[in-house]
């Protein structure tokens, strides 16, 4: 079974942000797998144990997303694939997805893996994009997914009630939390994956040129929330303090009660 | 010239959502005068919800009734709008950020060949132009955008655009009936939908949330924080950490993984207050930390904190609140 992983490197969660010079600023940050794409890695290599094959792990970043991918790599995927280039870097959604299905076409696939959302931009486009520009049947969310033959039986997490489907391969799915628990790369594993075959390409390399991918949205403008101030923390006996928290939301401005 | 702006409408439990109505004022808030709203409603069984929508749209209600759209399925529901989109010729599509309109709304932008703007909590005009406000790092920052050209596919957040009101004098919608054409094959087919949620207040949509962090300590722990969400008629959540340790589902997780909620009051219990978790909820309107630790990060933020062990504190929030509303 061929299995292609499309992944992001992205902050990790624990870092605050910083707008510097009108652009979000990375300096001393913290890079990693995207945490949903890790499911999907997690996933692709059960998938081949259980099945045999190969795992291809693919993204599109700057020349640091190198080290995500050789995570993946280290995890215990057998190739990976950088598509690296500046004519991207202005894109969006649209514009990453076309490059993700230019690559793709021309590869043989019986499933793409991908996160639910990245947490950085949090769009949750670009996997479902990808499935429609190939052509391919996609289920989001997925929290359970077993393959027998060329069929793909999963659990999808539908705003906490769960839909099961049957979905014929080849097909695409993104991992929602609950999917597995991602494993550490061993020492070995580190080290065999500075051996595993790593292709860096251009959008040249793909086949587009930057006009074809030109985004479609614009950003003006961005911001950093209000902070808020820390408020009342309340006096006296539990109960009392239960009591005066009562009154206080009743008499606050919020509808809800 | 007049454009056509589409809602497409969302169904569930066999009621119109809020973020449909959320939707039709987004509409409002980014159309000219002599623009057309087109409303998509697909489901089965649809004849109050397309009653109680003509009451919201001065302009066209497609309706596309089938046995086969009774349970949301990606390529169903994309085969069924498809020919409607393609009529219509649309100038934006709106959809609700839920997990239909999040899967359905990246299938119509890659069809149309469209920008896509996902996730947005304001909409303004400006000159000429309509502004996107939109978060990045789910909440830790925030992005205006615009479209560069059309059509273009908007999702929104629930509970921030405020809904659309029912003008029961307005000229009756134009209501559209198109039938629906199954796909030749479906390579997907829903088996089964194992309902969890089936009466309870969906997270994102709720006004007031209960979460809890590990300082639960258990699955059953989580039912005093239930207790209260059902005085309050409100949504239960949960930390990372809880859904961690296996408390409660990932499904309940608030923060950068999991949901992000808004909503008018948020009680966290037992929670301590991490970044991550930070991101998910520090937009609510007015936010309660109930917590052992005095030092807990989540006072740095809370509108109201009180210092105390939340097995004892919830139950007595739950009492008074009882008194208070009855």
């Amino acid at each position: 079974m061929n299995i292609y992983v499309i992944l992001k490197q992205t902050f990790d969660t624990e870092e605050k942000i910083a707008i510097q010079e009108g652009v979000i600023s990375d300096d001393g940050v913290k890079f990693i797998i995207n945490p949903y794409d890790e499911y999907a890695v997690e996933e692709a290599l059960h998938l081949k144990e259980q099945h045999g094959g190969s795992v291809t792990v693919l993204s599109i970043g700057p020349n640091r997303t190198t080290e995500a991918l050789r995570t993946a790599l280290a995890m215990g995927a057998d190739e990976a694939v950088l598509i690296s280039d500046d004519q991207i870097s202005s894109g969006d959604e649209f514009s990453v997805s076309k490059v993700l299905a230019a690559y793709l076409d021309k590869q043989s696939f019986d499933l793409i893996l991908g996160g639910n959302f990245s947490i950085d931009s949090g769009g949750g486009q670009v996997a479902i994009r990808l499935s429609q520009l190939l052509n391919i049947p996609h289920v989001a969310s997925i929290i359970k997914l077993d393959v027998s033959g060329d069929q793909a039986f999963v659990h999808r997490d539908s705003e906490g009630d769960i839909e099961t489907l049957m979905v014929t391969l080849p097909a695409l799915f993104t991992a929602q939390q609950g999917l597995n628990e991602p494993r550490y790369p061993s020492l070995p594993g580190i080290m065999k994956a500075k051996k595993k075959p790593f292709h860096q390409l251009t959008l040249d390399d793909v086949g587009l040129t930057e006009s074809e991918i030109s985004a479609k949205t614009e950003r003006l403008s961005l911001f950093l929330p209000p902070t808020r101030k820390s408020g009342q923390i309340l006096q006296g006996e539990l109960n009392d303090q239960a009591a005066e928290l009562v009154q206080l939301l009743q008499h606050s401005d919020v509808k809800a009660i | 010239m007049s454009k056509t702006y589409v809602v497409v409408a969302e169904v569930r439990d066999s009621k119109l959502r809020q973020v449909t109505l959320e939707a039709l004022n987004s509409v409002a808030l980014a159309q000219e005068d002599d623009d057309l709203l087109a409303v998509i409603l697909m489901g089965h069984q649809l004849a109050a919800i397309t009653e109680q929508l003509s009451q919201y749209v001065a302009g066209q209600i497609h309706v596309i009734d089938h046995i086969d759209l009774g349970t949301y399925n990606s390529e169903t529901y994309f085969a069924a709008i498809k020919d409607v989109l393609d009529s219509l010729n649309p100038h934006v599509v709106f959809l609700g950020h839920t997990a239909s309109g999040r899967d359905l709304a990246p299938m119509i932008a890659a069809y149309l060949n469209a920008g896509q703007l996902s996730d947005v909590i304001a909409i303004e005009k400006a000159d000429a132009e309509v502004l996107y406000t939109r978060p990045l790092y789910a909440g830790k920052a925030f992005e205006q955008k615009k479209f560069i050209e059309s059509p273009q596919v908007v999702t929104i957040r629930p509970n921030n655009i405020a809904a659309a009101t029912a003008n029961p004098s307005n000229p009756q919608a134009e209501v559209i009936t198109t039938d629906y054409a199954p796909p030749a094959s479906l390579r997907s087919i829903v088996k089964d939908v194992i309902r969890k949620t089936s009466g309870k207040v969906d997270l994102t949509e709720a006004k007031i949330v209960v979460s809890g962090g590990r300082g639960v300590k258990s699955s059953d722990g989580f039912k005093p924080l239930q207790e209260l969400a059902e005085v309050l008629n409100g949504a239960v959540g949960a930390s990372r950490g809880a859904c961690d340790a296996g408390y409660c589902d990932y499904a309940l997780q608030i923060g950068q993984t999991g949901k992000v909620v808004t909503p008018e009051i948020y009680i966290a219990c037992g929670i301590s207050g991490a970044i991550q978790h930070l991101a998910g909820m520090s937009q609510s309107r007015i936010i309660i930390a109930i917590n052992k630790d005095p030092e807990a990060p989540i006072f740095k933020l809370a509108d109201y904190g009180i210092v105390g062990d939340l097995f004892v504190v919830v139950p007595l929030l739950t009492e008074e609140f009882k008194k208070a509303l009855a």
